[in-house]
């Protein structure tokens, strides 16, 4: 098996005029915990649902565990697992209904399904909450159970875009728990968040802005290298400088 | 003289479901107040009730002096309120949305060049007037609803999670034009999930399951921390957290950035036996400190120890 479960090469991405994602080199090796950062409009969004097999790149090439993502998109859709920023659940379907929609659409048999269901609501702290209607869960259960349908299919990748965004501290602190049990089972993670504490429990991150990648590794190296006390900091330092160079 | 905003006794329910408890709070003229509390807590039901968008079942309330129920048009008159999602135009231009405001709270025409000029030097938005607001990257467009909120020149703001899902140079810039606007004199009520952002408040208001918990300045909350913390370093934060769970002394451990904060009895004697204990199982190089608390550690103690009281309990969890 080869070491890197995402590489991207020169992967670009126009819409008309405007050059969403420009030119980037990156890979994700199997089993991290991969942070993605970057300003609102640096082209995060869009170079996830590339990765996903949900939009076509307009250039480069882009490989997930083997599979090309514009010529094998479809393929690529069943071997991962997506968290979108406004969590895909039926408000109208209970918690379980919701579970079991997902199983179906993953193709999961009934008894696969059921152990699978059962495993999840353990894991993510929804038992007892089966019959819910999702519309009247607090918010950060949403986001448990959204993950919860992301990852039923037993994904060995997944995509959680802003999966904590207006979610308390101690909601968040839960959630990573759950990202980093799944991690231990090796399963890669590839996450957004705008909080940058969030950035340290990382493996290696990148930082975006307008469209290409300006800084990529550890934590811990990268805040060496630039010489900044936290994640924040160097967020900060790197996209004061990036805007600088380019002003004309 | 009345208070910008006065709540007494304030009960909302949603069937069995306390989602306001018996809520009472007074603000001062020009006061900066952050609501916190967990998803759930009833945030939002709160700041719904005192903009008049929805009724309370008991208690009262009044906002620049009027009864929220029976003077409902005259506080709508002097209060902006940004709820969550705001709602923009993304077909229309930064400049149609702003007219568009302004039409439904007729604001006079004469006015309204002076105001708009205003409001783009203010939020820095002027360059990208003939944008569309679907274009607008998520910073911009939270500045774009706040200046909507201000055409009318409101006196009173009530803004829910303005910050959610902006980056956080973007939220920098939002929360200046927050100093600026209190310096004016302007009175603010703002909810948030980001506790750096709490901080930059004049009071902060601890909600859940309905209730005021606590309200007091950053500075006396974080004082009610009630253990002594140290903040550790080591290789593999989260691996080793639930080792150091369970030594001696420590009462809570919290994973913050690439550290841990962990609560403890007595600083010093937990200290050194934190460090002995973790150099004898060879979890690499070590660092502990003592450190002050802040309004973080603060929420995530008294929330989890809360939360953990009622997580027992199904019927209650659905809050």
């Amino acid at each position: 098996m080869e070491q890197e479960i995402v590489s991207a090469r020169g992967l670009t991405r126009k819409f008309g005029a405007f050059t969403a994602v420009d030119h980037i080199d990156f890979s994700v090796r199997r089993g991290e915990i991969f942070g993605f950062l970057g300003a609102n409009g640096a082209g995060k969004t869009t170079t996830i649902r590339i990765l996903c097999g949900l939009l076509r790149p307009t250039g480069g090439t882009c490989l997930v565990d083997g599979l090309d993502v514009d010529r094998q998109a479809e393929a690529v859709k069943r071997l991962i697992g997506y968290m979108s920023q406004r969590f895909s659940l039926y408000e109208d379907l209970t918690v379980e209904e919701n579970l079991e929609f997902y199983g179906g659409v993953y193709g999961l048999n009934e008894a696969e399904l059921g152990r699978r269901k059962h495993g999840l609501l353990k894991e993510l702290e929804l038992e007892g909450l089966e019959k819910r209607m999702t519309a009247a869960l607090p918010l950060g259960w949403k986001q448990r159970l959204a993950l919860g349908c992301a990852v039923i299919h037993r994904p060995r990748m997944v995509f959680l875009d802003e999966p904590t965004g207006g979610v308390d501290p101690v909601s968040r602190r839960n959630f990573w728990a759950m990202i980093h049990a799944m991690a231990a089972e090796g399963v890669t993670v590839f996450v957004t968040t705008h909080y940058m504490d969030e950035a340290e429990y990382c493996d290696r991150i990148s930082i975006m802005d307008a469209g290409r990648i300006i800084a990529l590794g550890p934590p811990s190296k990268l805040k060496e290298r630039y010489a900044q006390a936290t994640v924040e900091d160097l967020f900060s330092h790197l996209l004061d400088s990036s805007r600088e160079g380019s002003r004309p | 003289m009345s208070y910008p905003v006065q709540v007494a006794g304030l009960q909302k329910s949603f069937g069995n479901l306390k989602a306001v408890d018996d809520f009472s709070l007074e603000l001062g003229q020009g006061e900066l107040f952050g609501l916190i509390g967990p998803d759930g807590a009833g945030k939002t039901t709160l700041i719904r009730i005192l903009v008049g968008l929805m009724l309370a079942d008991g208690g009262s309330a009044s906002v620049g002096g009027f009864d929220v129920v029976r003077e409902r048009a005259r506080v709508k008159e002097i209060i902006g309120y940004m709820p969550q999602r705001f709602s923009l135009y993304p077909d229309l231009t930064l400049e149609e949305n702003l007219r568009f405001y302004a039409d439904l709270f007729q604001v006079p025409e004469a006015e309204r060049r002076a105001r708009q000029q205003r409001l783009m030097q203010f939020s820095r938005l002027e360059p990208f007037l003939g944008r569309r607001a679907g274009q607008l990257s998520g910073g911009m467009k939270q500045k774009l609803a706040l200046s909507c909120t201000l055409i009318h020149q409101p006196e009173i703001l009530f803004l829910d999670e303005p910050t959610t899902g902006v980056d956080p140079l973007s939220r920098r810039e939002f929360w200046s034009l927050l100093d600026s606007l209190q310096a004016e004199g302007k009175t603010i009520v703002v909810s948030t999930a980001y506790m750096d952002e709490a901080v930059r408040c004049d009071r902060v208001g601890l909600m859940f399951t309905g209730r005021l918990m606590a309200v007091d300045t950053p500075e006396r909350l974080r004082k009610t921390y009630p253990f002594d913390l140290l903040e550790v370093e080591l290789d593999e934060p989260v691996l080793n957290l639930q080792l150091i769970k369970g030594l001696p002394r420590v009462r809570s451990v919290q994973v913050f950035g690439d550290r841990l904060h962990v609560g403890v009895a007595e600083a010093q004697a937990a200290a050194a036996s934190l460090e002995r204990e973790l150099s004898q199982r060879a979890v690499g190089p070590v660092r502990v400190r003592r450190i002050e608390p802040c309004l973080e550690d603060v929420f995530v103690e008294l929330i989890g120890s809360w939360k953990e009281r009622i997580s027992r309990d199904p019927d209650k969890r659905g809050e």
